[in-house]
């Protein structure tokens, strides 16, 4: 009954979501209804389809969990971009520089490396705004910027591929993520993360810190809880998940770097966590939703001739309906207790 | 007195740049005249998005969404400006949406109370998908973008004439904006009304001040200014629309604010600051410094602002009701 009242009302913002977006295609002199079937023949109709859904999902799991944890200490990490390309590079420069290890090894290593090279992207601003106050929205997206051409830089003059293209040789084989018949295995990971994650929050003490943090850092740091050291390591555990998105992206899909790959996911990832209600499981049908959006957009523009951006305003209709109170109060004719908040740390130094 | 203690370091800077701009324009005064015109040029969205940042704050709402309605207003801007053929239209049309998504956003998180930070978030997203959805290459503005204006021997003058004198409108407008808003926000009774909504609400509605419609004002004549940065961008700026052509400067912007302590003649000498480090990086292109390397060129402004939010600002005080949304109780 509770999971039934906690899923209504993300249920109801994607219904009403997806119905704005046809009156938008319509309005634009399109056929919404065939546009609709294409984005389902496109994502869910095969197994190629299911596939491509899943891939696409990945790195939404990984990007939404980032921003769900860092909610439960009261922060805001809009850097999910930046980590997400530190990993990718990462993982993609051990996977094709280390040789001659077995898979059983090299795989794990390439995933490791992008984890901490994420994590450490992370803690950036987790230790500016522990020890300098600096406000975390501000910091991560700076570092977002600087991610991203930090990761040219890296890519275009230090493991950079001969030839034309700007991008890092293909990995080795011993490092890539297999496929089981069309079906990505790195979706998988991605699962194991979020229930990790929930574990690591509910069943932990270092869990209970965190949260007693993001509920009242005040009466945390007044129980003997130290919130810079609180503060710090969960921008690195979300910059850490974040950057798995990426090392899977590159280890499981692409096979190597490429600059410019997955633009956007730091804001996919916000709308992912709210849509999930910032549980750390609610994160998966959230990101598989947006995911098979998104492997239907192709799809949608060759039959229906409707812009895969459609995509993006559906987005946006969803967060608003599901992470503003517009539904929950004037549908539902109810307060909820379980809305989400992190505007009141704004100014916490 | 206290004017020059409490903000020696602003003016030990300001001495600095002048004084190194001098030196250096003994010896090479085209190059330094440019870079201080790209200066002022480049800080003028920073400024209206930072000036729309501290109507909102001042009054205790954040607004992450300024780079939304930067973004939208120089789309609706340019949309207007190039099928109507006039730019003071398109101009119009960007202060427009501007005000539309501040009053969106005032209903958001005053009259609904929501989050402000999600709130400010769904503008940004939604902007993005809206600008990216309805945009069609090849449209163009049939008149140009908006023309120099001059003041007849002023802008002969050296360096000054070039660098103050020889600007579009809406730069000339902006720098209009900052001592009026200054003066609005210290020296009127809508000033002090929006500053005690932002400090002590309940306060200020004791004493007859209505909360909810100060902040309502406040996000819609901000969200004007915001849409005056983008219609800036589009108009002023580039002459055309681009995807995602704001490119952070919303949040630089907010950036600025903090770094100008809620104030506008401090964050216009912050956006100075910015702009200086943009205008420096085209011309470290342009010379072709470090050309192999345009990264390294490229992440300069956004590592100068954390640089500066950490460092400098640290633990600037933001007004005390922010974040939190009112309810009469």
């Amino acid at each position: 009954m509770n999971l039934l009242r906690s899923a209504l009302v993300p249920l109801l913002a994607v219904v009403l979501a997806i119905a704005t977006g046809a009156i938008i295609i319509e309005l634009s002199g399109l056929n919404a209804l065939e546009a609709y079937k294409a984005l389902y023949d496109g994502a869910l109709a095969d197994r190629k389809g299911i596939g491509r859904t899943l891939e696409k999902a990945t790195p939404l799991v990984m990007g939404g969990l980032a921003v769900a944890f860092a909610f439960k200490a009261g922060l805001f990490n809009i850097g999910g971009q930046g980590q997400l390309v530190i990993g990718a590079l990462f993982a993609g420069a051990v996977g094709y520089g280390v040789t001659g290890l077995p898979w059983i090894i090299h795989m794990p290593l390439a995933l490791l490396v992008g984890a901490i090279g994420g994590a450490l992207w992370g803690m950036i601003a987790g230790a500016l705004k522990a020890t300098r106050g600096a406000h975390e929205v501000i910091t991560t997206i700076m570092l977002n910027f600087v991610a991203l051409n930090i990761t040219d830089w890296l890519t275009s003059k230090v493991w950079r591929e001969p030839g034309i293209i700007v991008r890092t040789p293909a990995i080795e084989p011993s490092a890539e993520i297999p496929r089981w018949s069309e079906l990505p295995t790195g979706f998988a990971l991605s699962v194991a993360a979020a229930f990790a994650c929930w574990y690591l929050l509910e069943r932990t003490t270092f869990g209970f810190e965190i949260r007693s943090v993001g509920l009242n850092p005040e009466a945390a740091r007044y129980a003997g809880i130290s919130v810079s050291r609180i503060v710090i390591l969960t921008m690195g555990i979300s910059g850490m998940l974040a950057a798995l998105g990426g090392a899977i992206e590159t280890q499981g899909v692409v096979g190597r770097y490429e600059p410019g790959f997955n633009a956007g996911l730091g804001f996919n990832g916000i709308t992912i966590a709210l849509l999930g209600r910032t549980h750390p499981l609610g994160v998966i049908p959230a990101a598989l939703l947006i995911g098979a959006m998104e492997a239907g957009g192709s799809m949608m523009q060759f039959k229906a001739d409707v812009d895969p951006e459609i995509t993006e305003i559906i987005e946006a209709l969803m967060l608003l309906f599901v992470a503003t109170p517009i539904l929950v109060r004037w549908v539902l004719r109810r307060r909820d207790a379980s809305e989400i908040s992190v505007g009141a740390h704004w100014g916490d130094a | 007195m206290s004017f020059l203690t409490r903000y020696r370091w602003w003016i030990v800077t300001a001495a600095f740049f002048v004084a190194f701009t001098l030196f250096t324009a003994e010896f090479q005064q085209a190059q330094t005249t440019a870079v201080l015109a790209a200066t002022l040029r480049q800080s003028t969205p920073l400024v209206l998005g930072a000036l729309c940042g501290i109507m909102c704050e001042r009054s205790g709402v954040i607004n992450i969404g300024i780079e939304g309605q930067m973004l939208m207003s120089a789309f609706a801007g340019f949309i207007v400006a190039s099928s109507t053929g006039d730019l003071l239209y398109g101009v119009a049309a960007g202060i427009a949406c501007g005000m539309i998504m501040g009053a969106f956003l005032a209903f958001l998180s005053v009259t609904l109370q929501g989050d402000q930070i999600i709130a400010g978030t769904v503008l940004n997203i939604a902007a993005i998908g809206l600008t990216s959805f309805f945009f069609q290459q090849g449209r163009s503005l049939p008149t140009g973008k908006t023309s120099v204006m001059r003041f007849g021997a002023l802008s002969d003058l050296p360096i000054v004439g070039r660098v103050f004198f020889t600007n579009r409108p809406l730069t000339y407008l902006t720098l209009l904006l900052v001592p009026v808003i200054w003066y609005a926000l210290f020296r009127t009774t809508w000033g002090l009304r929006t500053r005690a909504v932002g400090e002590h609400p309940s306060a200020a509605e004791t004493v007859g001040v209505s909360v909810v419609r100060i902040r309502y004002l406040n996000l819609i004549l901000g969200g004007g200014l915001a849409g005056l940065g983008g219609a800036y961008l589009s108009l002023e700026a580039v002459g055309s629309f681009e995807r995602l052509m704001t490119n952070g400067k919303g949040f630089v912007a907010l950036a600025v604010m903090i770094f100008g302590r809620w104030n506008p003649v401090g964050a216009w000498g912050a956006a100075l600051l910015f702009g200086y480090a943009n205008a420096v990086q085209t011309q470290f292109q342009f010379r072709g410094w470090l050309a192999d390397d345009p990264q390294f060129i490229g992440m300069m402004p956004f590592i100068v602002t954390i640089v500066v939010v950490a460092g400098f600002v640290g633990r600037a005080r933001p007004p005390a009701a922010i974040g939190q949304p009112y309810s009469r109780e």
